[in-house]
């Protein structure tokens, strides 16, 4: 990770870690072969990434909707468990995440460990509203008739999320919890230049007891990524949060209307320190509404 | 009416026989009946009540709905006196209008048959009577027999016997079922030929749907020529629902044996209005082979004077009062 | 529908003296609704800033009575700028009168204009069925009564935005869009007008709405309501035209949100250019919605069911059962009842309150109607209808059933969007749902079973956003109702309802 400009011959040479894609629990390379340099913030090499491909979004759509109805059907306690234990193990990693935020960030230590700290909080919260959601947001509906009708929150679906460019690693948290806790599953683009701590992240959820392909973590362009999966039949919403360009958030959207995908409008400036509302877990959720006739 | 008892009558052959062989298959049979939402049932029947009956329909319906009436009296203060005045009126409703159709039957206690007889000699109006321990049939099963046997004989033309609710509500079918079937023998004349039966539930005792649609069954198996609602003491007698029901369960019991078994709502129906909402219902629902008061009554008293009055505003074009129809 | 007095071998006897033929048919002689209660002038302008205007470009367009195809008024056609002026009479009043005016006074208005629809409520059906084809039972008995509870339901929620659990962390209590653009279909057109209207009302939008073009004639009656309701100048704006008309106004730089209702390619243009802008849309669009029937169901009450879900309002319906999957065991039984009980469907005029099935709404539907069934033929599915006498004017189309359709054919596929039913059977309840599910609309589904925890098991599996279990097509104001997947996004109804016109 650390630049290592030379190797003494008392000084241990680093054993480095490859970048890779997290696509259905596993992590394989581009199927295209590709990668890209990532650098920090000083332009110093860091690492090569896999650049994700058209294909490898199609996969990971493949691996995310396979894993749709398992995950959907879970126990809503049991999504927040498991939310709970990714917190759980990346507050153990701290450490590594710090200095991957502070690396390709290029902020100082103190808001690395802030952003880090943070990211394992919002985990924790929203792992907590997973067995509450339906209960703010459903309920039962007085109607007019012989009927008990109650409404309820189901996920969507597939969701394609293109994750901030500049929060590495709390933003990309900030955009996934949100909706997988409510049991969805995703396929994330993550931060182009700044790609590492989402892949560290990969190895996160693969230890925490997250079933494979809820999460699949694509490194590459979302630019190049992003249009194969807003105009990807089997996808079901895409969030476009981190899409700075105003044109390339409107062909993306555009795109999406062809299977009337639930589209979260780009937000690049957010300020991810700031405490979330429910909004990004109900832009991606379906309201089922059920009747049944009251008699004898 | 036919009076003769058809030997295939019930449940005679076949899968239904099976059924009634023992408690244990005439449960499993009654329960294996398609459930009856009450909310879907009762939506049916509000939606057949908004059809709207004009003119010539409407002509025909009412005096359909007058041939169909069983003229009714069962109070215990009952004399010869009402019965002959209320024969009277059943063989000539509206004596200002020799056009106006007499009623199906008039229905008394059996102590009353031979009154009403009398009266009635052979103008073709029925002698109705009710017998079982009318109405809670709590009696115990010769006395039952007895009292069917005795109205019978003074010259019912038609049984309206009750259920015993308390072994149908407890699960004890078949012997509700043998009843009926006793109850039906008793029916028989010398002759050969026999009154025939009417079999009342009490729904408003039976509570729920799917016990009107188990009771329609179990009647119909046992060789019932008509089912009926209510014997008018229990609050809610007719419904539009409860008619719903029982006319489904004779239509579907026709296509399953062939044979037609008529359906009497009694009690609650009073206005002319409603009479035509049944009619619409006994139409769409069972058919119109049921709009015959051989397959379709109504068991009411002051019903008649509604549909008189209505008669007579379609003749005349202007409303009637009840000054002018007899109380009787 | 001709009453078919089916001699079935009925044993009877004749005694006594009859009056009447005992064998008469009961024969319901016409019973037509009054047209006298409405008044339709000979023709309407747009409803702008509280005033009927004429159109700049002073083109028109006449709606037809869809059972007669007599021409029932001129309506103005809304150019561009005709749009323009509406849209900028709602802003005006948006910012000068209807968002600073306190939710409770808001209320009032909505409670005004709930009340004045019941009073006018018979008005109101006639001209619904007339414009639109409907039976006049229907306009009457769910219709309007639904229409004036829309009213009296959001009215209530105008000065309670604040409890209804939308506050966000980033804008605090929920404050209203601006200028809402609606785009309603021809199947319910006071009907969605409610829906579209009373929830934008309520939480202090202003609107610009566009009927049907084949059915602008209560909107304009209603648009006399806000009148008579003394609405402020501009709250309410109806412009009439057809599809050139709808994408001036859900393009117009100046609206802040668009509510569509119709079909799924009118949805998808409008999500497409609505891309890229900071309006927020809701779209409610088509449905292929399974009608699941079960062995064990309450087979009467699933034949209503059935016969509800497809031929209520013609089929006119996005959330209609268009595709009856009915368990291979009883399947036979349960197409028996059916036909049975189509064969007493009452197919005529509108306004004869003993009317089942009215007109199909257009020429142009009926074509689209015609040219499915067509295919299900040529697919090699069998057609059924009863014995069915139709006006020789007008539009119609008998109620119909495919049977042995597959999931491969045209018509379990695609919305007819008329009187068109296509059964398929199934063995298993996870066979029933895959098949269900197997389409890309999510709107609705039924489910008749007496089974509780198959019910609920079938709620949960089921990807559709209403689940009538052991009912169909019903309707409330406070209940929420909108689709998964192509059958569009946002609900309408309830608390849900407002979301769509709150930040």
């Amino acid at each position: 990770m650390t630049p290592t400009p030379s190797v003494g011959s008392s000084a241990r040479l680093d054993v480095r870690k490859t970048y890779k894609l997290y696509v259905g629990g596993a992590f394989p390379r581009s199927e295209s072969g590709r990668s890209y340099e990532v650098v920090d913030h000083k332009g110093r090499f860091l690492a090569n990434a896999s650049q994700a491909s058209r294909k490898d979004a199609r996969d990971a759509v493949t691996a995310a909707r396979k894993a749709f109805g398992g995950w959907s059907s879970r126990t809503a306690y049991n999504r927040g468990q498991v939310l709970y234990r990714i917190a759980e193990v990346l507050e153990g990693r701290r450490a590594q995440f710090v200095e991957e935020v502070t690396l390709s960030e290029g902020v100082s230590k103190k808001h690395a460990e802030a952003a880090v700290a943070e990211s394992v909080d919002r985990l924790v919260w929203y792992a907590g509203w997973a067995d509450k959601i339906a209960q703010v947001v459903g309920g039962a509906n007085p109607v007019a008739g012989p009927y008990f009708n109650f409404s309820m929150p189901d996920p969507t679906g597939v969701i394609a999320v293109l994750a901030p460019q500049s929060s590495s690693l709390l933003g990309l948290v900030s955009v996934v919890a949100p909706v997988i806790v409510t049991g969805n599953t995703t396929v994330v683009v993550t931060s182009y230049e700044r790609p590492l701590p989402a892949i560290t992240l990969s190895e996160v959820l693969a230890t925490s007891d997250v079933p494979g392909g809820v999460v699949n973590v694509l490194t590459g362009d979302a630019a190049e990524v992003g249009p194969w999966l807003a105009s990807h039949m089997d996808v079901n919403g895409i969030d476009l949060t981190g899409v700075e360009d105003r044109e390339l958030g409107r062909t993306l959207e555009e795109s999406a209307a062809e299977n009337l995908k639930r589209v979260l409008r780009p937000a690049p400036a957010t300020d991810w320190s700031l405490a979330p509302g429910i909004e990004r877990m109900t832009a991606f959720l379906e309201t089922k509404t059920v009747w049944h006739p009251i008699g004898i | 009416m036919t009076t003769v008892v058809s030997p295939g009558k019930g449940a005679g052959s076949g899968e239904l026989a099976e059924a009634t062989s023992s408690n244990s298959s005439l449960r499993r049979f009654l329960h294996g009946l398609p459930g009856v939402d009450q909310v879907g049932a009762e939506a049916r029947a509000a939606m057949l009540g908004t059809r709207s009956i004009k003119t010539t329909a409407k002509e025909f319906a009412i005096d359909l709905a007058i041939r169909m009436v069983d003229l009714t009296t069962l109070e215990g203060q009952d004399t010869p006196g009402k019965v002959r005045a209320l024969s009277a009126k059943a063989m000539r409703p509206d004596p200002a209008d020799p056009s106006c159709p007499q009623v199906a039957a008039v229905c008394v206690y059996p102590d009353m048959v031979a009154v009403a007889k009398e009266t009635l000699g052979t103008s073709g109006v029925h002698v109705a009577s009710v017998a079982t321990a009318f109405p809670s049939g709590r009696a115990a099963m010769d006395i039952k027999l007895a009292d069917t046997r005795d109205a019978v004989e003074a010259g019912a033309d038609e049984i309206d016997m009750v259920i015993d609710r308390g072994a149908f509500l407890s699960g004890r079918y078949l012997e509700v079922y043998d009843e009926i079937v006793a109850v039906r023998e008793a029916c028989a004349r010398p002759d050969g030929t026999a009154a025939h039966l009417k079999v009342i539930f009490e729904t408003g005792e039976l509570q729920t749907y799917d016990n009107v649609r188990r009771a329609s069954w179990l009647a119909m198996m046992a060789g019932a020529d008509f089912i009926k609602t209510s014997t008018g003491k229990v609050q809610p007698a007719a419904t539009m629902p409860v008619t719903l029901v029982m006319l489904e369960a004779v239509r579907d019991f026709r296509e399953a044996t062939g044979q037609m078994v008529g359906v009497k709502p009694a009690g609650g129906i009073r206005t002319s209005k409603d009479a035509i909402k049944y009619l619409v219902m006994v139409n769409e629902v069972a058919g119109p082979d049921w709009l015959d008061p051989d397959w379709f009554r109504f068991g009411a008293s002051t019903l008649l004077n509604d549909l008189l009055m209505q008669r007579t505003k379609m003749k005349t074009g202007r409303y009637s009062g009840p000054d002018y129809f007899t109380l009787d | 529908m001709t009453e078919k007095n089916v001699s079935t071998g009925s044993t009877a006897e004749e005694t006594g003296t009859r009056a009447v033929d005992p064998r008469a048919a009961f024969e319901y002689a016409p019973a037509p609704e009054s047209r006298a209660v409405v008044d339709i002038r000979s023709s309407y302008g747009l409803f702008i800033n509280g005033e009927f205007t004429d159109p700049a470009g002073g083109r028109s367009f006449k709606t037809v009575s869809p059972a007669s195809e007599e021409v029932l008024a001129e309506v103005a056609e809304a150019s561009a700028e005709d749009v323009d002026r509406a849209v900028k009479a709602a802003r005006r009043a948006y910012t000068k009168v209807w968002s600073t005016m306190p939710g409770r006074e808001r209320a009032k208005y909505l409670f005004r204009i709930a009340r004045i629809i019941q009073e006018r409520s018979r008005e109101l059906a006639v001209l619904e069925s007339l414009d639109n084809g409907k039976p006049i039972r229907e306009s009457r008995d769910v219709d309007v009564p639904l229409v004036a509870s829309w009213f009296f339901y959001y009215a209530g929620w105008a000065d309670k935005l604040e409890y209804a659990g939308l506050t966000t962390a980033e804008s605090g209590p929920p404050q209203p869009v601006g200028v809402a653009a609606q785009v309603i279909p021809w199947n319910f057109p006071l009907m969605m007008l409610a829906w579209k209207i009373a929830p934008a009302l309520a939480a202090g939008n202003t609107v610009v709405l566009k009927p049907a073009e084949t059915t602008p004639l209560t909107a304009l009656l209603f648009a006399e309501i806000c009148q008579q309701a003394d609405l402020p100048e501009g709250v309410v704006n109806i412009v009439t035209g057809a599809g050139e008309t709808g994408r001036a106004l859900v393009t117009h730089d100046d609206v802040d949100k668009v509510a569509f209702t119709g079909s799924t390619d009118v949805g998808r243009q409008i999500a497409k250019a609505v891309a890229g802008s900071d309006k927020r849309v809701t779209l409610e669009l088509g449905g292929k919605a399974a009608n699941i029937v079960f062995d064990d169901a309450p087979v009467d009450q699933a034949v209503e069911g059935i016969v509800n879900g497809i031929f209520f309002n013609q089929g006119h319906v996005c959330c209609a059962g268009s595709r009856l999957l009915v368990q291979e065991s009883v399947a036979e039984e349960v197409l028996h009842s059916l036909k049975r009980r189509m064969s007493t469907l009452r197919v005529g005029d509108p306004l004869d309150k003993n009317t089942d099935i009215g007109a199909i709404n257009s020429r142009e539907q009926l074509e689209k109607i015609r040219e499915l069934s067509d295919v299900g033929d040529e697919e090699g599915a069998s057609r059924w209808s009863p014995a069915c006498e139709l006006p020789a004017t007008g539009f119609w189309f008998p109620p119909t059933i495919f049977t042995g359709v597959t999931q491969a054919h045209r018509i379990a596929r695609e919305e007819i969007f008329g009187p068109v039913l296509s059964v398929l059977t199934f063995r298993t309840p996870a066979e029933a749902v895959e098949k269900a599910n197997n389409t890309p609309f999510g709107l609705s589904a039924g489910v008749w079973t007496d089974k509780g925890s198959r019910i609920l098991w079938m709620a949960d599996q089921l990807r559709a956003g209403v689940v009538w279990a052991n009912t169909f097509n019903r309707f409330d104001p406070a209940s929420p109702f909108g689709g998964y997947k192509e059958s569009g996004y946002g609900r309408e109804g309830g608390r849900h309802g407002l979301e769509a016109y709150v930040r």
